[in-house]
């Protein structure tokens, strides 16, 4: 039906797209693996570090992956503060109260993006942005290669860190127990905060690495939050390597979805997926318990 | 809450000024207010069979909202049948989207944050469905309903030439939603949703078939939240996948009865009138600086949804019984001084 070549250049565009999914789910993943939080604020998170990208760039001309650690910065402050000052005031009792904090934060967020910035779509156009390589079936643009390679570069420093670091390892162990890694003298709070603002700090990162190919609106981060959900759900919650690949699978399946079936019904396979994970393997791909 | 005589006379006030309102309030702005602030009530209503009473927190009540508005706007648009008949159909087809997911989701098992990421799946998926079948939704620009030009038809065609005439729909509704919730929560149905609430396994174990009751709950709410569909189509003459399946109405759904307090009566229309009001103050109060600027009503619908989870776990209707969590917190420590 479809030629092989057109089939591999969109798995190829797929992979691509599919490793800063990757990345926004690497903190999704992150936060749900300690705090066990299901973060809705997740996508919302990534639409301000959009926008703090865009006004960057187009106030001060600061090319955004330039800006890329700046902005990380920026936000993992933000997530240390918001899980220190918001969410652990207010989260407790049943998961589904905090899942509803996190919808109450998205909502004030999406809000006041749109009562600021008006929704009006807003790219940023890099002057190089037509140049790139060619592989023959397809031709791979400089702001997807980029997106691709520092999304892997990023998770390797994320595992790297959770691997040798002494915060790293007490975000492991609090993680695994939290009554025991208090009684060993972590402190759990800030241990939490730390992990939220890193969780964060990955939308930070991501979202430079989107700005360039995606239009930035306040509604944005509603259409991400879904997708980073169900590579969560798919990988298996609070696991890294499933949010890796997670990612990559949902890159390609809405890559080639959009082939099959045309670009409109093609995002159906997100949810397909979703909802079908969620009822016939709830642990994901790589998860080891869920409910 | 009806339970003293003071309560009562409230009530019936209430009442009395809800039915004569329009004669007192000429302003079309604030019948429309009062409209909208029903709507939302009733939608909220909705949600809260399931949520409130049942426990089941769906984030995706949208999928039963454009479910309904969808069958009465194509029934009325490509077939041109009655509103008074596509009406049932509407209905129809909220209670068999919710038999559905409901089936596939209790079936396998899915609680809590789970269950509501699922519904969000599903209204997402009927948005994209939506959007793609060109053929029967008209695709992203939606279906347009024929406007109506003979007044004398008026209530045969479900379209009112004024605002009275939807305000009276729409309270029939609200009405008519207090009374089923207010009968379902007396009845052995309800009783056993609560209990499946409080406790699912405990339920099972003394015999309640929970699944039977999620079911149950589920159709009742896809049923009611279908209708509230199709007042929006009557009220609005029009339909797009984002009004039907996209987060707004979902989220509206959630956020009114759990602010007025989930799991009661009045909660839905006590949080909706709160919720409207003080959105149409900070809209007033702040029109000097910004003139129709969107999105500050909803900022403050957030903050408010993130205040009453954190210190008010029934609600506004909790607040007006004097249970607030610091209160409960004392309550219990003062218990616990008793017994050491």
């Amino acid at each position: 039906m479809y030629d092989f070549s057109i089939i591999l250049a969109s798995v190829i565009n797929g992979t691509m797209t599919g490793a800063v999914y990757a990345l926004v789910a690497l903190g999704l993943t992150l936060i749900y693996g300690v705090l066990h939080i299901i973060n809705f604020a997740h996508g919302s998170m990534l639409m301000v570090a959009m926008y703090a990208a865009f006004f960057l760039f187009a106030a001060g001309g600061i090319d955004p992956y330039v800006a890329l650690p700046l902005v990380a910065a920026l936000a993992f402050a933000f997530g240390y503060a918001l899980q220190r000052s918001v969410i652990s005031k207010t989260s407790h009792g049943r998961d589904e109260i905090i899942l509803l904090v996190t919808l109450g934060i998205s909502i004030v967020i999406e809000n006041a993006a749109l009562f600021f910035f008006t929704s009006n779509e807003r790219l940023v156009t890099l002057p190089y942005d037509i140049e790139g390589i060619d592989l023959g079936v397809t031709f791979l643009v400089v702001p997807q290669l980029a997106a691709f390679g520092a999304s892997l570069v990023i998770t390797f420093l994320l595992w790297l860190f959770m691997a040798r670091t002494d915060t790293g390892k007490a975000i492991r162990a609090v993680a695994k127990e939290r009554l025991g890694a208090r009684l060993v003298g972590i402190n759990v709070d800030h241990i939490f905060a730390i992990s939220f603002g890193i969780g964060t700090a990955c939308v930070g990162a991501a979202a430079c690495l989107l700005v360039p190919t995606f239009p930035v609106t306040p509604q944005i981060g509603y259409v991400f939050v879904l997708i980073a959900f169900t590579v969560v759900v798919l990988g298996g919650m609070g696991s890294f390597v499933g949010a890796l690949i997670g990612g990559l699978i949902i890159g390609i399946a809405e890559s080639v979805g959009g082939l099959f079936f045309g670009e409109t019904l093609g995002k159906i396979s997100i949810s397909l997926i979703f909802i079908l994970v969620l009822l016939f393997r709830p642990t994901g791909l790589f998860g080891q318990r869920l409910r | 809450m009806t339970g003293t005589m003071g309560w009562r006379i409230f009530w019936l006030v209430l009442g009395a000024l809800a039915i004569v309102a329009p004669w007192i309030i000429t302003s079309g702005f604030w019948i429309n207010f009062l409209i909208l602030t029903l709507f939302l009530a009733f939608l909220g209503q909705g949600w809260n069979i399931m949520g409130g009473y049942g426990g089941q927190f769906s984030f995706g009540h949208a999928v039963f909202f454009g479910t309904g508005a969808y069958i009465q706007a194509i029934l009325q648009s490509k077939f041109g049948w009655n509103p008074w008949l596509t009406l049932w159909f509407a209905m129809a087809g909220g209670v068999l989207v919710a038999a559905f997911i409901g089936y596939l989701s209790f079936r396998y098992g899915l609680r809590g944050s789970y269950f509501a990421l699922i519904t969000l799946a599903f209204a997402e998926a009927f948005r994209v469905l939506a959007t793609a079948a060109e053929g029967v939704t008209e695709g992203g620009k939606g279906i347009l309903i024929a406007l109506n030009q003979d007044p004398e038809r008026s209530f045969a065609m479900m379209q009112f030439a004024t605002g009275t005439g939807y305000y009276y729909f729409i309270l029939i509704l609200t009405v008519l939603s207090l009374v089923v919730v207010w009968a379902m929560e007396r009845s052995r149905f309800g009783a056993q949703l609560v209990a499946v609430r409080e406790n699912e396994d405990a339920a099972e174990a003394i015999g309640v078939n929970a699944f039977r009751v999620k079911m149950g709950a589920i159709c009742l709410s896809g049923a009611m939240t279908a209708l509230g569909g199709v007042f929006y189509v009557q009220k609005f003459l029009l339909m797009d996948p984002n009004i039907a399946y996209g987060p707004t109405k979902s989220v509206e759904a959630l956020v009114v009865p759990i602010i007025g307090g989930m799991g009661t009566v009045f909660g839905p229309l006590l949080g909706s009138a709160f919720l409207h009001t003080m959105g149409e103050i900070t809209k007033e109060a702040t029109q000097f600086f910004w003139q129709d600027r969107p999105g500050l009503d909803l900022i403050f619908y957030g903050v408010i949804l993130v205040l009453v989870l954190a210190f008010l776990p029934n609600g506004l209707v909790g607040l007006i019984k004097g249970q607030w969590r610091g209160r409960r917190q004392g309550r219990a420590a003062e218990r616990k001084k008793a017994v050491a």
